[in-house]
């Protein structure tokens, strides 16, 4: 292997690419029109491109085939909802916004309500969702560079934001409309080409599901020459490792590493009047192959002890016991085994193993692969309602609650509406949402399989959570070891092209937010078109700023599950604000805003709090339903913020807007019929 | 426009942000919403029975999971078939009802032009 990585030059390159096509796009980009909307002249090819260039984000090209590795059938969900919300959005919303013809979605809440201070309010939730969708991407530009460089998290982050901050202050939206076009058929190219070599070498999608299928009481199985890292409490709560209770597992801390082991518990939560399991008789420490009676009193104490010298650690399944009685579920004894927590982690391997009980103290190494910590087995994973959905215990209700924050969220994404008011009118939108939907089933359906992938060819992932890497990590499994790394290139340019479009678009929506609401209509209503886009720039290099900060906190949550979170916002906050904007004449400035305020901000705390429990900032204990409703509020939070509206508009019938009957006709109306003008003219 | 009699007359602000609609002083309001609900009458039927088809399929397939996992784990060369239905097949689905309402929403449009501007 070559001391410079060869993924180094394939990101490199897709780099230069993106500066270069920004600098020479921007060479005719001067007036406001260009910056915000490109100058609404983008062809539907061009724009259907470059929509789903800026839709396609880390989340997309990482984290579906992480989630897909984590968590099976469930996580299926994700890719279908990014992809189906644009239905939604073509059904009710795409037409109608693209005719009121403003720049933004707040300029599109001042116009149907009459009320500048309802753009306020809209701005506030383009900064929050904003915000939010940036985490993220961090993540993965962090991830992604410590992947192929080792860089640390936090140099990822600076090295990639600031590429892609200077882009967008220079370049505005028409710079980047072909650059995010481009970096589409650069994301489609770089997650099915790698995929086609992978699975000519390990089997196609049918025979990886066909496998595991047939052995659904099986489990992802790890190589015991295979080492994977244990994380410590700095990547909490990724720092546990839950052991099998299906065989006895010995865990190898390798010689001349240091661990400091904080907890030991059962892996299942205990029931009411369950018996409890001492640490000791789940893990049986050994050294040389002699039971090490110092650590075996640290283990009986059960408090943090540190590990210096090399240990194996014994982890045999127990039974669940309840007043000394076996508890038996379908007359089988329950099980369970450890859950190590690790303060201070380090290398490791697994070694499947016969406990010999008749010692108590020794083990029997076995043929087999040892069943690799922390991952459901082949059945759990395969179904429906698997780890994820079942979290809580009411897998139907997450599932659906899911489904409603994806398929609505999208529609809720002001970065991505933003989008609409560059097509030349209404059909034009129409049409581009359609081609928009055909480019992303054409990726998303190629997620899953890496997912697949990533669960039978690398599960010492499952070890530390590191899911999110499976698609820069897996072609480096291949045998050609120059393909493999040249392919590995490939695959990271395209995560580079994945956060760099979305960041690019959040920060232009985010900075136009700045620009074009806070300082050109709030704060300066007669700032110059020059002084308007010194603004932009200057907001853009704020925002960019603090999208880094805010990135470098979510290291240990999932890209996906961030990037649905910030689905969820916007599900409950912009969604019904559009939905019913456009469509009930009804709806006033006081329905829109109440509802919109309480949906969102509802959502988005019970989104942070569930994030600070998870992380265990915060401690409280709540009902398992209150938690699932938490983490996926959608089901309550979108109802309740319609509801809202419809009360509130009732309440306040007098206050709906005088000409509202003309503001309708010029929401639906055919642009022919000649009552369709651009809110604002350019 | 483009030589149509439209009931709007055409836009001769000057240039900067427009609050309002101007009207035609000669359509009445209640002509002016007539019109409003039938346009958006014709517009909106058609999304709402694509939308219906489509959530309905959002719906039952969690329900097909929950009622008839046996069904739903069926291998069909070797994809579950739950796992086909919503891993591959359902995004030409999503095409299909997306590719179905630009066609009619175009047509239903083109209808409301020529009938409303005659």
């Amino acid at each position: 292997m070559s001391s410079i990585p060869i993924p180094l030059f394939f990101v490199i390159a897709m780099i230069l690419a993106t500066v270069v096509i920004g600098v020479i796009a921007t060479r005719r980009s001067h007036t406001a029109a260009d910056f915000y909307v490109a100058a609404r002249s983008v062809g539907v090819a061009m724009n259907a491109s470059a929509i789903s260039g800026e839709y396609l984000s880390a989340a997309s090209f990482m984290g579906i085939a992480g989630l897909v590795m984590k968590n099976g059938y469930d996580s299926l969900w994700y890719p279908a909802g990014y992809a189906a919300g644009y239905l939604l959005l073509l059904l009710f919303i795409a037409g109608p916004l693209r005719r009121f013809g403003a720049y933004t979605i707040p300029d599109f809440a001042q116009g149907r309500f009459d009320s500048p201070a309802f753009r306020k309010i809209a701005v506030i939730f383009v900064l929050c969702i904003g915000f939010f969708y940036t985490m993220p991407q961090m993540k993965g530009a962090g991830l992604t560079m410590g992947t192929i460089l080792g860089w640390p998290y936090w140099v990822g982050i600076l090295v990639v934001g600031s590429v892609i901050t200077f882009n967008v202050s220079i370049g505005g939206m028409k710079g980047i409309t072909i650059v995010q076009a481009f970096q589409y058929w650069a994301k489609v190219f770089a997650i099915s080409l790698p995929l086609f070599v992978l699975m000519s070498v390990y089997g196609g999608y049918n025979t990886g599901l066909g496998a595991i299928a047939t052995d659904s009481k099986g489990f992802a199985r790890i190589d015991s020459m295979e080492t994977a890292t244990i994380n410590g409490a700095e990547k909490a709560p990724l720092n546990t490792i839950s052991m099998s209770a299906a065989e006895t597992t010995v865990l190898d801390l390798e010689a001349g590493h240091s661990y400091r082991i904080s907890k030991i518990s059962p892996a299942r939560k205990p029931e009411e009047g369950e018996d409890p399991i001492p640490a000791s008789k789940m893990v049986r420490p050994l050294r040389g192959g002699d039971s090490t009676d110092d650590l075996r009193s640290l283990i009986v104490s059960n408090k943090p002890f540190d590990i210096a010298t090399g240990v194996m650690l014994v982890c045999d399944p127990v039974e669940v016991t309840k007043g000394g009685q076996p508890v038996l579920k379908d007359g089988k004894p329950v099980k369970t085994a450890a859950k190590i927590e690790f303060e201070k982690g380090g290398p490791v391997s697994f070694t499947a193993a016969r406990a010999r009980k008749s010692t108590g103290r020794n083990f029997v190494a076995t043929e087999n692969d040892s069943i690799v910590p922390n991952s459901p087995s082949n059945g759990k994973w395969l179904n429906p309602f698997g780890p994820m959905a079942s979290k809580w215990g009411y897998p139907l209700l997450y599932t659906y609650s899911l489904i409603i924050a994806l398929v609505c969220g999208t529609a809720g994404l002001p970065h991505i509406l933003v989008r609409f008011y560059t097509n030349p009118d209404g059909r034009a939108a129409k049409r581009t949402t359609l081609w928009v939907m055909v480019m992303l089933g054409a990726f998303y359906v190629f997620t899953p399989i890496w997912g697949l992938l990533g669960r039978l060819k690398m599960p010492q992932l499952y070890v530390n959570g590191g899911f999110d890497s499976a698609v820069i990590k897996l072609p480096t499994l291949l045998e050609n070891k120059l393909l493999g790394e040249i392919l590995s290139g490939v695959t990271s340019a395209g995560a580079f092209a994945a956060f760099m479009s979305t960041f690019s678009g959040l920060l232009v929506s985010m900075s136009g937010a700045f620009a074009h609401d806070i300082y050109g209509r709030i704060l300066r209503p007669n700032a110059s078109p020059k002084a308007r886009l010194v603004a932009f720039k200057v907001a853009a290099i704020g925002v960019g700023i603090v999208s880094m900060l805010l990135g470098l906190l979510v290291e240990t949550f999932d890209i996906a599950t961030m990037v649905g979170w910030a689905f969820a916002i916007g599900a409950a906050s912009y969604f019904p604000l559009l939905l019913l904007g456009s469509w009930w004449k009804g709806l006033t400035k006081y329905g829109a805003a109440a509802g919109m305020l309480i949906g969102g901000f509802l959502s988005l705390a019970a989104i942070v709090l569930n994030m600070l429990l998870d992380k265990k900032v915060v401690t409280m204990d709540l009902p398992p339903l209150v938690r699932a409703l938490m983490e996926q509020p959608a089901i309550w939070a979108v109802p309740l913020s319609i509801i809202i509206m419809v009360v509130v508009s009732k309440a306040t019938a007098s206050k709906i807007p005088h000409d509202i009957t003309l503001k309708m006709l010029r929401l639906h109306a055919p642009e022919e019929m000649g009552i369709s003008t651009n809110y604002i003219e350019s | 426009m483009n030589g149509k009699a439209g009931i709007f007359k055409k836009d001769r602000e000057p240039k900067g942000m427009r609050d309002e609609v101007d009207v035609d002083p000669k359509l009445s309001a209640s002509d002016a919403e007539a019109l409003m609900n039938r346009v958006m009458k014709r517009q909106a039927s058609l999304s709402l029975r694509i939308a219906a088809v489509f959530i309905t399929i959002l719906i039952l397939l969690p329900l097909f999971n929950l009622f008839a996992p046996e069904i739903a784990a069926k291998s069909i060369s070797g994809f579950p078939l739950t796992w086909l239905l919503l891993g591959v097949l359902f995004y030409p689905l999503t095409w299909i009802l997306s590719g179905y309402f630009v066609k009619q929403s175009d047509r239903i449009e083109a209808d409301i032009t020529r009938e409303e501007t005659k």
